[in-house]
């Protein structure tokens, strides 16, 4: 080995070798004990908000056991994709959020601890918490992988002055009283003969939003999205109905301006909404927006339904919505990990944190807190314990909500640009249905 | 003398470098010592790259094709090794013409066709036209070669987001100018990325994102063509007309041929821009194939129809490009 280039060459070539088997291995096995990381999902106005509202509570964790937390937020554009990639690779973080609706999708993976044994007792027992949000935590008659965090629900929400402007004094109860609302506040303000302020406002391009009006209009005209036999049916004629009643709000009754069949995030319907540009919208937290734009005109109701004082199945009102805590399975720090799944489903920082991201506490011990007995509040409340039925608690929910609320998205983009028949509806339905059906 | 005759062919090179060269006896009795280290030596320089290029290219893109023959999906992904291996069915649900699936996959891949023909073709008529008005000499040349290079030198991201604002129907500057400014469209305001116009507006994005690339390409191929050969055409009496088409193209016409396919194959794999125009789902409308396959991979968590698409579309593009390096760039060694 006199010669110099050879020693390099075989040198490139070992330390080469050394780096590609090294990147295999995935993971750092340095990782130090006292410290976990934790990914957020976005609860506040922004990524940044949402870390400082997060943060006291995750410095009063590490002043109590030393254990510190490394806190990333993600945004909902993104989270899906990411924990997608943390499960494959099995390289994640050791405590994460999730939408509760992809609980069971993510339990079939595997990739998350069982709420059993020391998570389960950490986390004070299923019995601490509101049963119909602790339902989502996994499939029926599995061991849940997931508990609840924040709990949220749809109401509808109203602007005041617009009401009084219209002469409105109470708010629609049915959904016919509410096409009807809508139509007086709809009207053309500046004199060029066409509508600019609107009585409805919806996030037409938002898939998931958009799945969720089809599971709870399905619902309320006696629908479902599957059959006993877990087959979907997005193209009974219930559904069709279903989702015909939110596409018309557009098509036909012309309460929606057909600007809203681009807007694919919920702030921009609440701007709607404060803006004056529209009067009701629906909504599972919209107040944290309200506030931080210092907006007060607003009022809360139910979501309407077909008959009032209706009951069961066709009183259905929102999903069981909210944000559940999974500890990953691959954590090399699962003993920290569940200390704080433990600590953030405690009654104190359930109040703490729920008031900071105006959600509704999953836990019956923190709902007795002042902070949450405000009329807002107790109508989140209401529908969640009363009037909420969870998604679909099948592990192809996200492939579910992706086909009906694309559907959707391009049924309001179809109205917006011409017409929308009842066969139209059908026929977008019914290719969801197929899609569905070929992936099962 | 033979030397020079083995320089010229290829295979007889190849066999002097194996054996040791008889004539070189001059340094005789240490060569047939070196002959086993001597053939490590190119294999030891080049090893770092062929084990880079094996896990970053060839690695992943055997697993991609392997992925499109097993069933792989939310339920096996941890444990993605075991994934049950399902032959062509992934292929069969994906290319059956009866099935939704199918319908859209085949429609999706003639739009992608239009798309990458009309994008291209405009890209390199625009391009073209900036590279001969800039290759004659007048003042502010350099600021308008600078100016029409601004839409490539932005990142593909904020080039296209700022799109999306000016495309949005109720505050876009697109509306703002074509019909509060102008009042065309009868004072209704179009939707650009909505239904049938979001392929149009698509393919104005990637035009203006694309030509600015054409034109630097063919910029620098006319520099390479002698001015006076325009001189000599000038003085026979040839209209501009037939400068540009018997010297001008021509002339560029190697550059051309790469130019032409780097373009389409960019162009037909494009994702970024329908991606941040519309999101994860496009309209029906403007679906192209990549974002089709990224729906069916990340959309419905169905990797192995995502993995079938995948091939049909490179074993498509690589026989497409196989027959256009054959049929149109110049033969390596003929000419040169």
């Amino acid at each position: 080995m006199k010669n110099p280039l050879k020693v390099l060459t075989a040198l490139a070539a070992t330390a080469t070798m050394a780096l590609g088997l090294s990147a295999c291995g995935g993971g750092s096995p340095q990782a130090t004990t006292d410290t976990i990381t934790y990914w957020a999902s976005d609860q506040g106005n922004s990524l940044d908000d949402t870390a400082a509202k997060l943060k006291p509570s995750l410095d009063r964790f590490t002043e109590k056991t030393g254990i510190k937390v490394q806190l990333e937020v993600i945004g909902w554009t993104d989270l899906y994709n990411r924990i997608l990639t943390a499960v494959t690779s099995g390289d994640g973080p050791d405590v994460l959020n999730i939408g509760n609706t992809w609980a069971v999708t993510l339990q079939e993976t595997g990739a998350f601890e069982p709420v059993e044994g020391a998570l389960l007792e950490a986390v004070g027992g299923k019995d601490r918490f509101l049963q119909t949000s602790w339902a989502t935590g996994g499939a029926e008659g599995k061991t849940p992988t997931s508990v609840p965090l924040y709990g949220l629900a749809y109401n509808m929400y109203y602007n005041t002055k617009m009401f009084k402007e219209a002469g409105i004094e109470k708010a629609p109860v049915t959904w016919q009283e509410f096409v009807e609302t809508a139509k007086k506040l709809t009207k053309d303000t500046n004199g060029d003969g066409k509508p600019d302020q609107w009585g409805f406002t919806a996030a037409g391009a938002s898939v998931s939003a958009n799945s969720h009006q089809a599971f709870i209009r399905g619902l309320q005209n006696g629908g479902t999205l599957f059959d006993a036999d877990g087959k979907p049916t997005f193209d009974s004629e219930a559904q069709v109905a279903g989702v015909k009643q939110f596409i018309d709000l557009m098509a036909t009754d012309k309460v929606m301006s057909p600007s809203d069949a681009e807007i694919s995030q919920g702030s921009q319907k609440i701007d709607n909404l404060i803006n004056g540009k529209a009067a009701m919208l629906f909504d599972q937290s919209p107040v944290k927006n309200f506030e931080a734009r210092g907006f007060t005109d607003w009022g809360v109701a139910s979501i309407p339904m077909m008959e009032a004082g209706a009951t069961g199945d066709v009183s259905t009102q929102s999903h069981v919505a909210g944000i559940n805590l999974s500890v990953f399975k691959n954590s090399k720090n699962k003993e920290n990990a569940i200390k704080l799944a433990g600590f953030l489903t405690s009654d104190e920082e359930q109040v703490a944190l729920n008031k900071a991201y105006r959600s509704l506490p999953v836990v019956n011990g923190a709902s007795s807190d002042a902070a949450f007995q405000t009329e807002e509040v107790k109508a989140k409340r209401d529908a969640l314990a009363n009037h909420a039925l969870p998604m679909p608690l099948i592990a192809k929910e996200g492939q579910m909500e992706t086909l009906t609320g694309t559907a959707i998205k391009n049924l309001f983009a179809k109205a917006a640009t011409g017409t929308v028949s009842e066969s139209d509806i059908q026929a977008a339905l019914k290719d969801a249905n197929n899609q569905m059906a070929a992936a099962q | 003398m033979s030397h020079s005759a083995i320089q010229n062919s290829p295979a007889n090179a190849a066999e002097t470098a194996t054996m040791p060269a008889p004539e070189q006896s001059g340094k005789g009795p240490e060569l047939p010592a070196r002959k086993p280290r001597r053939s490590f030596l190119p294999y030891g320089l080049i090893m770092p790259a062929v084990i880079l290029e094996v896990l970053i290219h060839i690695g992943p893109m055997i697993l991609g094709v392997w992925i499109a023959f097993i069933s792989l999906n939310q339920l096996n992904l941890t444990n993605w090794l075991n994934a049950p291996f399902v032959g062509l069915q992934n292929f069969v649900n994906g290319l059956n013409p009866e099935s939704t699936i199918g319908q859209a996959f085949f429609s999706t891949v003639g739009r992608t066709m239009l798309y990458t023909v009309t994008v291209v073709g405009f890209s390199w008529i625009l391009g073209m036209a900036g590279a001969v008005f800039l290759s004659s000499n007048f003042k502010g040349r350099a600021i308008l070669r600078t100016f029409f290079l601004v839409p490539y030198a932005l990142p593909a991201y904020v080039g296209t987001i700022a799109w999306a604002f000016m495309f949005n129907q109720r505050d876009g500057a697109v509306n703002q100018i074509l019909v509060d400014t102008l009042h065309l469209f009868g004072d209704e305001r179009p939707f650009w990325l909505l239904g049938g116009n979001s392929f149009g507006a698509m393919i104005m994005v990637n035009i203006w994102q694309l030509w600015p690339f054409a034109f630097l390409m063919l910029m620098a191929a006319l520099q390479n063509v002698p001015n006076d050969v325009y001189e000599a055409a000038a003085i026979d009496g040839a209209t501009l007309w037939q400068q540009f088409r018997t010297i001008t193209l021509p002339m560029v016409q190697p550059a051309n041929g790469v130019l032409l396919l780097v373009m389409s194959l960019w162009t037909f794999n494009q994702f970024n821009i329908p991606f941040v125009l519309f999101g994860a789902a496009s309209p029906k409308e403007a679906t192209l194939v990549s974002p089709l396959i990224y729906q069916n991979s990340f959309g419905s968590w169905n990797f192995g129809l995502g993995g079938a698409m995948s091939v049909l579309l490179l074993i498509a593009l690589f026989i497409a490009s196989i027959f256009y390096i054959r049929m149109v760039l110049p033969k390596g060694g003929d000419n040169d």
